[in-house]
């Protein structure tokens, strides 16, 4: 019997476990060194914010695995042997594969600072980390100060996070507003004020130059590119994550930043295949990134390998671009394209609130003025209406006009409806 | 994950740490409880009055400083840091003496009410008699333990609903569903009621529905049909209530119409039980005993109305005739010759004031009946048919004059005057045979509805459960009814109903049901034990345009939607596929929506087409939602 074996137990080796299981009967091992069981990464700040417990995050009930066949491993997988078809595991137990599926998901990136190898200088990516994170910055006796590097999702959560220990938080941002680089000036300026309205000190324009630490080896202080020093208990490295690939170099496995792979997500080695962050794609799909460390395209991913080991070869073929996130109280949605300036051909509309609590950027088409992407702030979209509405290639005025019908806030929320449809009326 | 150990000792540290607000609330509150405490030692406090409105306004204070500290200056959001570190939301050490005394506390008032000071017959003393003063304004009368709590019950619901309110002031929904639980606890549970006992009526919450209000059809039976049309207005309004305005309003709306915007057990849940509601079992084994349990007490109290009913309807109204009747002069017409002795009634009726005892032969002619000692009931007894008479007993009822015709030889008539006036037993039209037709046709109605055109949603044990439970129910009814065995399940009505009061009125929903909500959270009694939730969330399951939409693909399997679900719902198990959640139990408190990090959850009326999408809409691969649009 074909024995698939998945390394990494995250959304993506879980997704294509699962789909597998569906699909087949065929024998599915799962190995993780980081957890027993399948828990929501994405669900890292709530442990530490006491909104949930480890157990929460876990999608799936610790009987769901046996009886759905999926064998669980808890090891780190230290080398593969690609020849043999077998997975060496640090306990030295060897697992052999008829097919294999690498997802191993992203580790954060180090920049190459002085003094980065110093203790409580963290990201924010896996249980380990948390753990981390729970010791230097337990509460604000232990970490008076911390500091956090990078302004992007990663960032802001472990802002939010380290806010509800009332530790005074430094916020290292590279560009004028945050997450610039993604989102259009007006909405990143507004992130910025939410951010800033919650007593984090946020630094625009600014980057880490130095880490000093003190005699024990613990972060002691940070140097800024402009010369500031700031004095640093924890240190949260927040500028992005990269392919967890680094035990798998010097392999004949294919690699750049990710692990290479083709539409139909196998490497350049015999039956084995990667999926989400830790994969690269070695043509980028029409717009995406060739690397895109997103939960929904793990998941994605997942279900596409699964289709493709059982006998129903499928490409990598994403549909429209969604995603979503939340800033402090600021919950963003994003359907399609909207970039942070927009593409030559296009013009973004804003609208918001005076409340500063809500927003909408739309990207279209200056000629014929169909929508390219929208993102909303404080208001939430219907992914399937969205969905449709930019495959079918809805111009700015047909989806304003017809915002109710794409509305998903709660009953009874005084959403600003009315109100974009005025003022885009006047622009 | 054991290595993350939290510091619980007592340095304070945040988000744990109460701040000096939220202490000094935490001392009035507790100083008001005291008093309330020493009162029940018996310990006599001078000017009761005044300690009343001392501990009152305590607590109140307490309340609402303990929320200002905890909320002032916060923004508008989601406010659950530090719920899973926090002794009292996480079953620490706190939360079980809160428990214990909880449940302590209802285990006195259900059971021992003398030691909260209640007196039969005497002046009350302890805490009942610290509320004297507010009932004797209120319902005119001294306080029970019933009427304190009444008080603290409402005061929970209205002072917990504003630090509610509070707390989800970003969420309009959660806002208005709040206000209308206040609302419908402080009158309709609390004042009406009151206001109508102290008019002497049946006092009566009018929100409160068969089968919670499980007395309705049994126990006060006879309390409405004595009150004349007030209580048959109230009866009828009673039947109406879970036969018509019950489904459609659940049709429209699903069972949160009821059990998050106006039920008083739901009101308690959602405000002062707010805090614990993360503490529902959410495994799978849950689901199933919560199934099994709120079903067979659904079919429990069933049974036991429909024995009380009958045993009702066996004509023995007249039994009732008590020093509570005020028949001044009127004539007394009884019918049921089975039950207490004749005699006895017409004496009982004769003390109430009647002036004359007639029995109505409803079946014969009124000859060849006799009845032993009826000359020492101290006024005129008379045998009368009823086909000659039916007539006559409508205008003496009615006030006028009338002549009526005695049975035997040689026949007599005896001239009633205008003004005398009758009351008429025994009449009730629901004949017994009737009645159990009646109910056996309404239980094959919903059973076969259910099985023929809903048979594709009914999971395997419930198709298995509803046939077993409905085959044992029919043959029971009809067997017992068909060969007059007097008893239709097993056991006499009363004992039925007695044993349903302790177990599932008085255990299961108050001393399981609050008291254990530091514990096993606040819903307990909802999702386990209570049979209106049941046949709501029935209906809301097979026959309703409620569901809670998901949105696309756009779950992140965080968890906080099933953690937040008070009824223990793993709503992450539905949204992660993109399918909407049509569950029976949920109550529609729409926390799930509230606390969602991405947006993905959404309380909706809709049409009844594609409610249940169990298709997994998520595919990466060319996600043609489109069609799905379409539909």
């Amino acid at each position: 019997m074909d024995h698939i074996v998945i390394i990494g137990n995250g959304i993506a080796g879980v997704t294509a476990a699962r789909h597998i299981r569906k699909l087949s009967d065929k024998k599915i091992t799962i190995i993780s060194g980081e957890s027993e069981h399948f828990w929501s990464r994405t669900a890292l700040m709530y442990i530490y914010m006491g909104h949930l417990k480890y157990e929460h995050t876990k999608p799936y009930e610790d009987w769901f695995w046996k009886k759905n066949r999926i064998d669980l491993v808890q090891d780190w997988v230290k080398s593969i042997d690609f020849s043999e078809k077998k997975c060496i595991l640090e306990s030295g137990e060897a697992i052999e594969y008829s097919q294999l599926i690498i997802a191993t998901g992203s580790t954060t990136k180090f920049h190459g600072w002085r003094g980065q190898e110093s203790k409580a200088v963290v990201g924010m990516v896996s249980l380990q980390d948390l753990e981390q994170i729970e010791k230097y910055a337990q509460n604000n006796d232990v970490c008076k100060n911390a500091v956090l590097v990078g302004g992007g999702l990663i960032g802001v959560e472990l802002a939010e996070m380290l806010h509800t220990r009332k530790i005074p938080v430094t916020f290292l941002v590279r560009e004028k507003g945050f997450w610039a680089g993604t989102l259009p000036q007006q909405s990143a300026d507004l992130i910025s004020r939410e951010i800033a309205s919650h007593g984090i000190n946020l630094l625009h324009e600014e980057e880490l130059a130095e880490i000093f630490s003190d005699e024990s080896g613990k972060v002691s202080s940070v140097k800024t590119k402009s010369g500031k020093i700031l004095p640093c208990d924890f240190l949260g490295i927040c500028s992005g994550v990269k392919p967890n690939i680094d035990w798998l170099k010097n392999t004949p496995l294919d690699c750049d930043e990710g692990i290479l792979v083709d539409r139909f997500l196998k490497t350049n080695q015999e039956n084995v295949y990667a999926i989400g962050d830790c994969a690269q794609q070695r043509e980028a799909v029409r717009e995406r990134k060739s690397v895109e460390a997103v939960w929904y395209t793990g998941r994605m991913m997942g279900e596409t390998v699964a289709q493709t080991i059982c006998n129903n070869p499928t490409e990598w073929n994403p549909g429209i671009w969604f995603n979503s996130a939340k800033f402090f109280n600021i919950e963003y949605q994003t359907y399609g394209r909207v970039w942070n300036k927009p593409k030559e051909e296009n013009s973004h509309y804003h609208w918001e609130c005076e409340t500063g609590k809500r927003a909408m950027d739309i990207e279209f088409s200056t000629s014929n003025r169909k929508v390219v992407g929208i993102n909303t702030f404080g208001i939430r979209m219907k992914h399937n209406v969205w969905d449709h509405w930019l495959n079918s290639e809805k111009t700015i005025d047909f989806t304003i006009e017809n915002l109710e019908k794409a509305c998903f806030d709660p009953e009874f929320n005084k959403t600003p409806l009315q109100k974009i449809k005025l003022h885009f009326s006047k622009s | 994950m054991g290595a993350i150990q939290n510091d619980m000792s007592l340095s304070g540290q945040p988000p744990v740490a109460l701040n000096a607000l939220q202490k000094i609330g935490t001392a009035l509150g507790i100083t008001g409880l005291t008093v309330l405490l020493l009162a029940a030692f018996n310990i006599n406090l001078p000017e009761n009055p005044i300690w009343f409105w001392i501990a009152f306004f305590a607590m109140i204070t307490g309340v609402l400083v303990f929320t200002y500290g905890q909320y002032k200056g916060t923004e508008a959001g989601i406010k659950n840091d530090g719920v899973m570190f926090k002794a009292m939301t996480s079953r620490g050490f706190v939360a079980w003496v809160l428990g214990i005394a909880l449940t302590v506390f209802y285990i006195i008032l259900y059971w021992f009410p003398n030691l909260l000071g209640v007196v039969e017959g005497g002046k009350n003393t302890g805490v009942v008699s610290l509320f004297d003063p507010l009932s004797e304004k209120l319902t005119g009368g001294p306080s029970s333990q019933w009427f304190v709590y009444g008080v603290l019950y409402t005061l929970a619901i209205l002072l917990f609903g504003i630090k509610f309110i509070w707390k989800y002031r970003h969420n309009r929904y959660e806002i208005i569903r709040t206000c209308s639980v206040m609302f419908f606890q402080l009158c309709f549970a609390f004042m009406i009621p009151n206001i109508m006992g102290a008019l002497s009526m049946p006092s009566y919450d009018l929100k409160n529905i068969w089968p919670l209000n499980y007395d309705l059809f049994s126990g006060r039976l006879e309390e409405f049909t004595n009150f004349g049309s007030i209580g048959t207005i109230m009866l009828i309004f009673g039947l109406l209530s879970i036969f018509v305005i019950t489904p459609i309003l659940t049709y429209k709306y699903g069972k949160r119409w009821y059990c998050s915007w106006v039920c008083g057990c739901g009101g308690l849940a959602e405000t002062a039980g707010d805090p614990y509601r993360h503490l529902s079992d959410k495994r799978m084994v849950a689901w199933k005993i919560e199934r099994w349990v709120v079903h067979s007490v659904v079919v429990f109290v069933t049974v036991m109305t429909v024995a009380m009913v009958y045993s009702f309807i066996k004509n023995k109204e007249s039994e009732s005739i008590g020093p509570w009747n005020n028949f001044e002069k009127n004539i007394v017409f009884v019918s049921e010759r089975d039950g207490t002795p004749l005699a006895e009634r017409g004496k009982k009726a004769a003390e109430a004031g009647a002036s004359r005892f007639i029995y109505v032969d409803r079946e014969g002619n009124g000859d060849n009946i006799s009845f032993e000692n009826m000359g020492s009931i101290g006024i005129p007894f008379h045998i009368i048919s009823y086909n000659e008479n039916a007539q006559v007993i409508k205008q003496i009822e009615e006030g006028v004059q009338g002549t009526l015709l005695l049975a035997g030889a040689p026949r007599q008539e005896i001239v009633v005057e205008a003004e005398t006036g009758g009351k008429v037993y025994d009449d009730v039209w629901l004949d017994k045979g009737l009645f159990i037709w009646l109910v056996v046709t309404l239980l094959t109605l919903v059973f076969g509805w259910a099985m023929i055109f809903r048979r594709e949603q009914l999971a395997k044990d419930a198709k298995l459960a509803a046939i077993s439970y409905f085959t044992i129910l029919i043959s029971l009814l009809l067997y017992n009814h068909l060969n007059n065995t007097g008893t239709l399940f097993l056991f006499p009505g009363y004992q039925l109903h007695k044993v349903y009061g302790f177990l599932i009125g008085a255990v299961f929903s108050g001393v399981i049901g609050v008291g254990f909500y530091p514990i096993f959270g606040s819903r307990v009694w909802c999702r386990f034990g209570c049979p209106m939730a049941a046949i709501l969330g029935f209906q809301q399951r097979l026959f309703s345009r409620f569901r809670i939409t998901t949105n696309g693909g756009q779950c992140i399997s965080c968890g906080n939607c099933s953690t937040y679900c008070e009824m223990g719902i793993d709503v992450r198990a539905y949204a992660q596929k993109g399918e909407n959640i049509v569950r029976s139990s949920c109550v529609g408190c729409g926390i799930c929506s509230a606390v969602c990090p991405r947006g993905v959850l959404k309380l909706e009326n809709g049409p009844l087409k594609n409610r249940i999408n169990s298709n997994e809409i998520l595919l990466g691969n060319d996600i043609d939602l489109m069609n799905y649009v379409n539909k």
